[in-house]
């Protein structure tokens, strides 16, 4: 097995042994990246200098006896986490010069760790998008095939933990944009609780969606970067003060006895049939561990998408407010008066999808249309959120395909927003509900395409997801298995 | 309804009697460490943009944290009108775009404030009392400043104020006059002093005030309204109400009608004019401010804060009428302030209450006023007017001296007791002393003892004067009037 391949206790361990430094795994990744990155696009900026002196840095605090799950471990932060003295351009116009006088608290507490930043990964622009092909700066391809999108948006990090050009990367999931791209691409992605992860320094969506998680290759992986990302933080009035946990402690716990939930809403119209039999096998591996499965019904998921489509745009209309062309981002060149400037600056420096969510979300929040749209959306949000209240009482875990389909190919869906909204139709009520999910692979199609199993659970059931999703990999080599790339090429 | 009547007919030609129906937005400072939502601090006339930090310069990411002292300065101000303080209420977020608003929206309250309804008393200059509504007060954060001195074909923005804490606190339309107006925001000015919730510093915008102004018949529904936006002194607020009521006036009798807008009220020409109408007003785009929580308020909070509530000026007031035995009207004037207040009652400590009322109400803010001075940068301390009365009442001084005296402490510094010693100031009580004094007068002047024996009273005034200046002033001028009274009255 190559470095690149290596989980992060391998990597732990070789840096234990001296097997190799944290400086000689960061040039070999950067190695691969220069190599692979212009085939897959999944980096927006490389951070070469500074990650060197960051892994020479937690070079010498091991040798001064320092020791840690992350020390000297190499990673990425989607483009959406700002950065103090790196661009974070959220893969916009908008904010292509932006430099960021601070770090996010996730970039902060990884950064102490003794984690290796190598750079900012590729997305959809401001997140929005669900096949990485509304970044400014083109879109993401998918390792496993490269005519293919990797999902949307954390697609550069997903593709980049695919591609093993970073063992672990972090993502963000507003209604599916860390596990959609996980599935596609083939590996482990968490969207904990809501509140788990702080916000501070993550480029707002839509906040009451919006969280940040681990995307890695397996479960485990994920459990020891959620040890760090997960913690309490004043200065998100959102973060959870019962935030911080150890996600390691039941990493192991058989499943016996565990109470596993179908939705039948999860396996109808538009399930394709590869996938739906991936879910199954997946599923009844759990069984062969010891869980038993019900069917159950979560009857509002089907108005999930249009609920979400009213709320992200709204919360979006307002987020995105502040790209105004007034301070830091791009302005438009000799405006006629301020009406102008904002015009001018917001239309060149939005991508058409970002215009469209903003207009949606205006039209939506404006007088004489609230009480049709926001009130009634936030309505059946309680009713989603009852829906998962009402299944918690009676399983442990719902389970069910991440995605409709595996990946599409570019420019498939670029010409129907609705289609392409609907690649989320699994994913969104979790975010709407502020419940914790993971994807993770459970197979392949007949083209050799990653197959993602969703594992949903109750409020801080956290733990739970990545215990079901370890003692899953325990058994089985899904998420072991590895796109065969070659560097330059296609 | 007469002191409006009154108002129209000062405008000319009243031809029926309109009522005017005001109500009144204020927004207060709250004079917090720091702002409302981050750390930065809220100190007024520093260098631009120098107190700002990634959240108020809304920069990408960043999230606003509540600053628990802001709620805990509403929750005074809430108990202090006897409001219903809302356990849960929300922030919202008002959406325009403008420069100095640098998130693109205002974080505010909308649909549920943290303080509903009360009422504050206002006292009416003909000592009528008058209980104005308080509809709600909610928590919200100012805007930064555009500049544009200094900048050619250009606009600077300053973000210092950006994020400082407001109080919004809306009245019923509930006030029938512009004397009313300015008595109920004399009043709350006063109470957020009090309450040293807010500086009131008008002139530097701390204190500012919006009017909302219509015309009815006695009776009818509400007419409409126009909103004069942003008066920072009470003569502003008068004027603007006196202005807007003949223009309505003028709109109504001349068979128009009133549009509802927004209008800016111009000192300089003392008019109303135009903002912005209804049609064009920005369409705010409220809805629950997802990165805050609901504010929640328990019992202990709200007890803790009731706990530490200084006096009242409304029960001052009352203690200030029993406790020295003044008017109401002396009361009033003392209890207006709360720094006012203190000092009155330093002076009065162990004198007479009345006559250390008179020293402060008269000579005091008089000279104060003469010289533009706040009794917060009052040269002459409490401690030391205190001494200069206790002179008068113990009889070292004449009051006429203790004037002077004022005047040298007031001006020019000075020890109250070094002063009457230093110059001899010493009132003149030796009865033997005074009487050689008004022996000499009288018979220096036999013409007016003789005018005086036949009937011309008035010239006790006369002999009166001639002996003090023989004294230098220093005559007590109680024994000099028996002596002489009874000098001229022997024949
Ligand atoms: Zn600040």
């Amino acid at each position: 097995m190559e470095l690149h391949e290596f989980s992060l206790r391998e990597l732990r361990r070789g840096l234990q042994e001296r097997d190799f430094s944290s400086v000689e795994l960061t040039t070999t990744l950067l190695k691969r990246i220069s190599a692979l990155n212009p085939a897959l696009n999944a980096f927006v900026t490389v951070t070469e200098s500074k990650a060197l002196a960051a892994a020479a840095a937690a070079d010498a605090r091991r040798a001064a006896g320092e020791d840690g799950p992350l020390l000297g471990i190499p990673m990425a932060h989607k483009d959406i986490f700002c950065t103090a003295g790196v661009r974070t351009t959220c893969a916009s116009k908008m904010l292509e010069h932006f430099v960021a006088p601070y770090n996010a608290t996730v970039v902060e507490r990884l950064a102490a760790e003794g984690m290796v930043t190598l750079g900012k990964l590729n997305m959809d622009e401001f997140a929005m998008g669900s096949s990485n092909e509304t970044s400014y700066f083109g879109p993401v391809r998918n390792p496993w095939h490269t005519d293919m999108v990797p999902g949307g948006s954390s697609g550069g990090s997903a593709a980049a933990v695919a591609a093993g050009l970073v063992p672990v990367a972090t993502g963000t999931d507003t209604g599916g944009s860390i596990r959609q791209p996980a599935a596609l691409c083939g590996i482990t992605g968490i969207k904990p609780t809501y509140g788990r992860v702080s916000r501070y320094g993550m480029i707002a969506f839509a906040s009451s969606l919006d969280q940040g998680g681990p995307m890695a290759r397996n479960a485990e992986d994920c459990a020891l970067m959620l040890n760090v990302m997960a913690a309490h933080d004043p200065r998100d009035s959102t973060s959870h003060p019962a935030a911080a946990s150890d996600f390691l402690r039941g990493l192991d716990r058989p499943l016996q006895g565990l109470r596993v939930g179908v939705p039948e809403e999860f396996f109808g119209a538009g399930l394709d049939p590869e996938v739906a039999a991936a879910v199954q096998t997946g599923i009844a591996e759990l069984v062969r561990q010891g869980a038993t499965v019900q069917s159950i019904r979560l009857p509002n998921n089907p108005h999930a998408v249009s609920t979400y489509y009213v709320l992200a745009p709204a919360e979006a209309s307002s987020n995105l407010a502040r790209f105004d062309g007034v301070r830091y981002t791009h302005r438009a060149a000799n405006p006629a008066d301020l009406t102008d400037l904002y015009q001018q600056s917001r239309y060149e420096g939005f991508g058409a999808e970002v215009r469209r969510r903003i207009l949606v979300g205006t039209y939506v929040l404006s007088a004489g249309y609230y009480d049709a749209y926001y009130r009634k959306a936030q309505q059946v949000r309680s009713l989603i959120r009852e829906d998962f209240r009402r299944a918690f009482a009676e399983v442990d875990v719902i389970v069910g395909p991440t995605t409709p389909t595996p990946a599409f190919p570019l420019g498939a869906k670029n010409a129907d927003p609705v289609a392409m909204y609907l690649a989320d139709i699994y994913t969104i009520a979790v975010n709407l509900a502020g419940i914790p999910a993971l994807s993770l692979p459970c197979g392949f199609t007949a083209a050799g395409l990653p197959i993602g199993m969703q594992l949903m659970g109750d409020y801080f059931a956290d733990d739970l997801l990545l215990n079901v999703a370890h003692r899953y990999q325990q058994e089985t080599q899904w998420h072991r298995a590895r796109p065969s790339l070659q560097a330059g090429g296609a | 309804m007469a002191s409006c009547a009154s108002v129209l007919a000062g405008g000319g030609g009243l031809s029926m009697d309109w009522e005017v129906v005001i109500g009144l937005e204020v927004h207060a400072q709250l004079n917090t460490a720091t702002k409302i939502f981050c750390g930065c601090p809220t100190a007024f006339g520093a260098e631009p943009n120098s107190h700002t930090c990634p959240v108020c310069l809304a920069m990408p990411g960043a999230l606003p944290a509540l600053n628990a002292a802001a709620v805990d300065k509403a929750i005074a101000l809430g108990l202090a009108i006897g409001a219903e303080l809302n356990r849960h209420s929300v922030f919202a977020r008002k959406n325009y775009f403008y420069p100095d608003l640098p998130k693109g929206y205002q974080i505010s309250q909308y649909e549920l404030p943290v303080v509903g309804k009360g009422t504050l008393t206002v006292q009416l200059a003909d000592g009528v009392e008058k209980v104005v509504g308080v509809t709600r007060a909610h928590l919200e954060e100012d805007a930064g400043k555009s500049l544009h001195e200094a900048f050619i074909g250009q606009s600077g923005i300053d973000l210092n104020r950006a994020g400082t804490p407001l109080l919004e606190i809306v009245s019923e339309p509930d006030m029938r006059s512009p004397a009313e107006a300015v008595a109920y925001l004399k009043k709350l000015h006063a109470l957020v002093r009090y309450l040293d919730i807010c500086d009131g510093n008008m002139q530097e915008g701390s204190f500012r005030c919006d009017a909302n102004v219509s015309l009815r018949r006695p009776g009818a529904a509400y007419g409409t309204r126009a909103e004069i936006k942003n008066l920072n002194s009470f003569r502003f607020l008068e004027k603007a109400i006196e202005y807007e009521i003949i223009r309505q006036r003028d709109i109504l009798e001349s068979g128009g009608q009133i549009v509802q807008e927004t209008r800016l009220y111009d000192a300089n020409r003392d008019e109303t004019r135009s903002m912005r109408s209804k049609e064009e007003a920005n369409d705010y785009r409220y809805f629950p401010d997802p990165d805050l929580l609901p504010l929640v308020l328990d019992e202990s909070r709200i007890e803790r804060i009731r706990d530490i509530l200084p006096e009242l000026p409304d029960a001052k007031r009352t203690r200030f009428m029993s406790q020295y035995a003044l008017t109401v009207y002396d009361a009033g004037v003392l209890t207006a302030g709360r720094f006012l207040a203190d000092y009155y009652e330093q002076v009065a400590a162990g004198v007479d209450g009345k006559l250390a009322a008179n020293w402060v109400m008269g000579d005091l803010l008089g000279a104060l006023n003469k010289a533009g001075i706040e009794i917060e940068d009052c040269p002459v301390s409490a401690e030391k007017l205190r001494l200069l009365v206790q002179r008068i009442a113990d009889q070292t001084i004449s009051g006429k001296i203790a004037k002077e005296i004022f005047e040298e402490i007031f001006y020019r510094g000075g020890e109250v007791d070094a002063i009457i010693d230093g110059r001899g100031l010493r009132q003149i009580t030796d009865v033997a002393a005074i009487a050689a004094m008004v022996d000499a007068i009288v018979t220096a002047n036999p013409q007016q003892v003789a005018d005086f024996r036949a009937g011309k009273d008035k010239l006790l005034g006369f002999f009166v004067g001639q002996v003090m200046k023989a004294s230098q002033g220093k005559a007590n001028p109680d024994q000099v009037n028996a002596i002489l009274l009874e000098r001229l009255q022997k024949s």
